[in-house]
Order: C-alpha cells, then structure tokens, then sequence
C-alpha cells in the first residue's frame, strides 16, 4: 500500500520529465517566472501594476507585425512595449484626461489593433498562442530569444538593484544624490516590456500581468527585508510554474491559467497565514503562548 | 560685490521659476544663505514650499533662473553629495521593506561604486549617524514599525551619513514626539556649528522664532525675507497667509 503510494507519486513527478516537451516547458516556464518574479518586487513596490497590464497588452501588435516581416517576435514586442508607455506619457502631458483613463485607453487600442491586424495578415500566427501562451510548443529559435531576453533582464535588475530599489522608495533622494532617475525610469520600463516579452510565450498576454505583480504581492506580505521579498517573489513563481506545469499535464489543463492560478492560490495562502501581515496572524497567536 | 562673495554663499537661487505644465508654482524666488545659518521656509500649502525644495534637489526644471551651491552648479553639487532632503512624513511609503539600517546607507549610495557595495568606511559613517539620531537599538527594525519620531530621526541620519553640507527639510517638526523635537533641535545647533546650513519648511511659528536665523516667507513668489527679529512680523505674515490674521495661525497650530 505505502509501497504503491510511493510509486504513484514517483510517477507523478518523473513520468512528464520522460517527454521532451515538459523537460523544456518546465525549464523554460521556470526561467520566466523567475524573471518575471525579480521585476515584480519592484513593480508592486512602485506602484505598477497597471503600467504591467498595459505594457503586455501593448506588445500585441508587434508581435504580429514581427511574426509576419519574419523579424524575431521580441523586438516588435519590445518596440511596441516602449512606444505604448511612451504615447501614454505625451497624451497624459497633453491632455485633461487622468492618468488610468489614458493607460486603459492607449493599450486597449494596442491590443485591438494587434487583434484586427492578426485576422488580416492571416499568416500562420496562431493567435491562441498569443493570448494564451503555449510553454508546451515553443520552437528552438524561441528558446533561444528568451533565454537571451531572460539573461538580459536579470543581468539588468542584479546590476542595479540597488538604485532601483531607492528609486522605488525615494526616487527625490536618488536625484539629489546624482543618480540619474531618468535612466532609472526607463531602465525599469524596459525590463517590464523585455520581461512581458518572455512573459507572453508561457502563460500568454492575457494573462502575464499576474506574472509580474501576483509573486511580489506574495512576497510583500512575507517579509519586510527587500533582499528576501525579492527572494520569496522568484521562489514562489518558480514553485507556480512547476506546479502549474503538473497540473496541465495530469489533469489537461490550459496551461497559462494553471500557472497563474497556482501563483493565486499562492498569494491566498499568503494573505490569510503571513505570519505578520496575514489575516489570522499567526505570529500573534504563537507569541500570546510564550 | 556680488562677484566676489559668488562662493560664500551655500545655497544662492537667482529669480528661479518653476511651472507645471504652464501652471505657475513659483516666480522669482531668491534666496541666498551663508555656512552656518537655518533658514525658515514658511507659507500656506500650495505656496510653492514643495516647489521651492524640489528646485534645489534639481527634482524639477528652472523654467527661468539659476540655483548655484557651494558656488556651484546644481549637478555638480548633487554629484558632490552636497545637497540632502530630509521628506515630511507623508513623502514616504512607510511600508516600504526596509529597515534603520537601510535607510541610512542610502545616504552612502551616491559616493559608492555602481553597484552600491558599502566599504568600510561607508559602514563606518551610518554607524556614526545612527549613532547621533540615537537610534542605535533599532538597526533592523522595518521602517514600518518605527514611531512617527524614530522614522524621522532615521532619514536624518541618512543625511547626516551623507555629509552634505546643505540640508534640506520638510516639516522637520510635524508629527515627532518631545524626544525628537529636542534632539533635532540639538542637531540643529551641532549642524550649525559644523558650518552646515539648513533650510526647513514648517507650519509652526514658534519654531521659527526658536530656531531659524533668516526666515523667507513665499505666496508662489518671495513675500519677504531676511532675519526673523525683523521680517517675522504679524504683518508679514498675515500678508504670506492671504490675509488670515496670524491669531488664528499662531492659536491651535502649535
């Protein structure tokens, strides 16, 4: 009985990594969860969220357009990426209307316009793959792009974790101190485009925001030591992917939504048990017994 | 005359503007201040204090003027680690997962190397400052869990640390407990002994009286300036506050 027990769950870990396919799914879902997990400390500790929907909403139109010049997908994403925060800037300057209104207005408009764009170039984009992403069919040359993107990204944020976090925090004090804020600004702009980017092939552009603030948001409640948030946030998206990746496997399930989903149960577990700043907390309880 | 004294003054801001987008913040402000001296920033909310700190932080553009520190310009001066900003209370996201310790190396970043490794003597200096602002049992406590006091007493070590010879401060005194007021005010006089000078925007008039040398009273322009026995009068300051009587001003806010 124990025996069988054992054996099952012996099959239940190792029988997908016996298929090409899922050795490369889990690898390739784990290295961009764990970008996407670094970015987000700093998304959530900013503020972004948001700016995080639009930018991956964004990148649809240069996707296709990329797909369809036969240019890799990354750098029309990338343009695009940068192009909506930057159009979302002018017309905020320009104009009367709040801030949230011209970020849901400018990257709906993107994102319509990728969709129309896709029924018209009718190549053999496979728009579901888009939206929803698919870890279990990426191509060689897409392997390639993103584990390049994914070191970009991290290389990026390790070498100035530091002045992004101060930015983060107090972004006035940066300036004064000579750190050049502006820089900051667009450094973490372009990280959040490059990191919806590789974002977008797991768990589709729907669906990437959660990917880029659910680990942060998790961690934020964990911890009160920016290091370890930043920890706990790559941690906790890694574990999701994996075990979304299970999850898609055994109970054939879409594969984005089990990650993202995994990444929610995740935060829910920690927004009810976070030992501080949980909502039944358990440090409280403990101490109370002392 | 005034060539000759370009360099003694630390903070010489000539007919600065600031707008907003076209909106007006601030017009023809000038200050001037020697080492040594504590100057009170004083006026209603939207008269242009912000505006006026943001200006010598460089956190804004002069859409008109010029700010010279140290008799230098303002980016090399903040390159120089010359200039620090202590933020009010409400400036800040407390929050934020950071701990005294922190904070206060923040201080230390613009002097560091790219990737803000702390040397030994970086360590050295937000002891020190620790030290001074009296928070030495609380290194690690998040900022969070700080009193409104303590939190204070924190971003002042962070200037400190930062050996700037200009500092900067918003509402010093809004929100800290009598054991922070007195050790801010003893700062104050160690500061001014060592040369620094200080410019703090405050709505409490006693302060002023108690601690500012200069106090330059603004309305989105200089109202009136100069040394608080002669400009700090209830005329001047009914004038700054739009007519308010300083009465009321001097009544409950304090």
């Amino acid at each position: 009985m124990e025996l069988s027990l054992l054996s099952s769950i012996n099959t239940f870990v190792t029988d997908p990594l016996t298929h090409d396919f899922m050795r490369k799914a889990l690898f390739m879902s784990s290295l961009v969860a764990a970008v996407c997990g670094f970015l987000s400390s700093y998304l959530t500790l900013k503020g972004w969220a948001l700016m995080g929907d639009a930018v991956s909403h964004s990148v649809m139109p240069g996707v296709v357009v990329a797909y369809a010049l036969g240019l890799p997908f990354s750098l029309g994403a990338f343009i695009f990426g940068v192009g909506s925060v930057a159009l979302i800037g002018f017309v905020k300057q320009k104009s009367r209307v709040k801030e949230d209104t011209v970020i849901g207005l400018v990257f709906t408009g993107f994102f319509a316009l990728g969709i129309v764009l896709v029924s018209k170039i009718k190549s053999n984009i496979d728009l579901h793959s888009i939206l929803f992403g698919s870890p279990l069919g990426i191509s060689l040359s897409d392997v390639n792009q993103t584990v390049l993107i994914s070191l970009l990204v991290v290389v990026l944020l390790s070498v100035f974790r530091k002045d992004l976090m101060l930015y983060c925090f107090d972004p006035r004090h940066a300036k004064t101190v000579g750190i050049n804020v502006l820089f900051l600004h667009y450094l973490l702009l372009t990280c959040l485009s490059l990191a919806a980017v590789v974002g977008l092939q797991t768990v589709g552009i729907i669906l990437v925001v959660a990917m880029l603030i659910t680990p942060g948001a998790t961690a934020y409640l964990l911890t009160d030591q920016f290091d370890n948030m930043t920890i706990i946030s790559v941690l906790s998206a890694i574990i999701s992917s994996v075990i979304g990746i299970y999850c898609s496997f055994w109970f054939d399930l879409e594969t984005g939504g089990s990650i993202v989903l995994a990444q929610t149960f995740i935060f829910l577990f920690a927004f009810l048990f976070a030992p501080r700043y949980g909502i039944f907390k358990f440090k409280k309880f403990f101490s109370n017994y002392k | 005359m005034e060539k000759s004294n370009y360099q003694n003054y630390r903070i010489d801001a000539e007919n600065i503007c600031v707008d907003y987008n076209g909106k007006v913040a601030l017009y023809d402000a000038n200050l001037r201040l020697k080492p040594g001296q504590i100057c009170g920033l004083v006026g209603m909310n939207g008269a242009g204090k912000t505006t006026f700190f943001n200006a010598l932080t460089g956190f804004v553009n002069l859409s008109k003027g010029k700010i010279r520190i140290n008799g230098e310009s303002l980016r090399s001066a903040q390159k120089d680690q010359t200039i620090a900003y202590v933020p009010q209370s409400e400036g800040i996201d407390s929050q934020f997962p950071v701990n005294v310790w922190d904070v206060v190396m923040m201080g230390r970043y613009g002097s560091m190397n790219v990737l803000r490794c702390p040397r030994e003597s970086d360590v050295q200096a937000v002891k020190d400052a620790i030290e001074r602002v009296d928070l030495t049992n609380f290194l690690s406590t998040p900022i969070g869990n700080l009193s409104g006091g303590q939190r204070k007493r924190t971003f002042l070590a962070r200037a400190i640390a930062q050996r700037a010879s200009v500092l900067l401060l918003d509402e010093p005194f809004t929100g800290v407990d009598i054991r922070t007021e007195k050790l801010i005010s003893e700062l104050f006089i160690q500061f001014k002994n060592e040369g620094k000078t200080i410019l703090l925007s405050t709505h409490d008039m006693i302060h002023v009286r108690e601690f500012c040398d200069l106090v330059l009273l603004i309305n989105k322009t200089v109202v009136a300036y100069g040394e608080t026995s002669e400009v700090f009068t209830p005329e001047n300051i009914t004038s700054t506050f739009g007519g308010i009587s300083p009465d009321v001003l001097f009544g409950p806010e304090s």
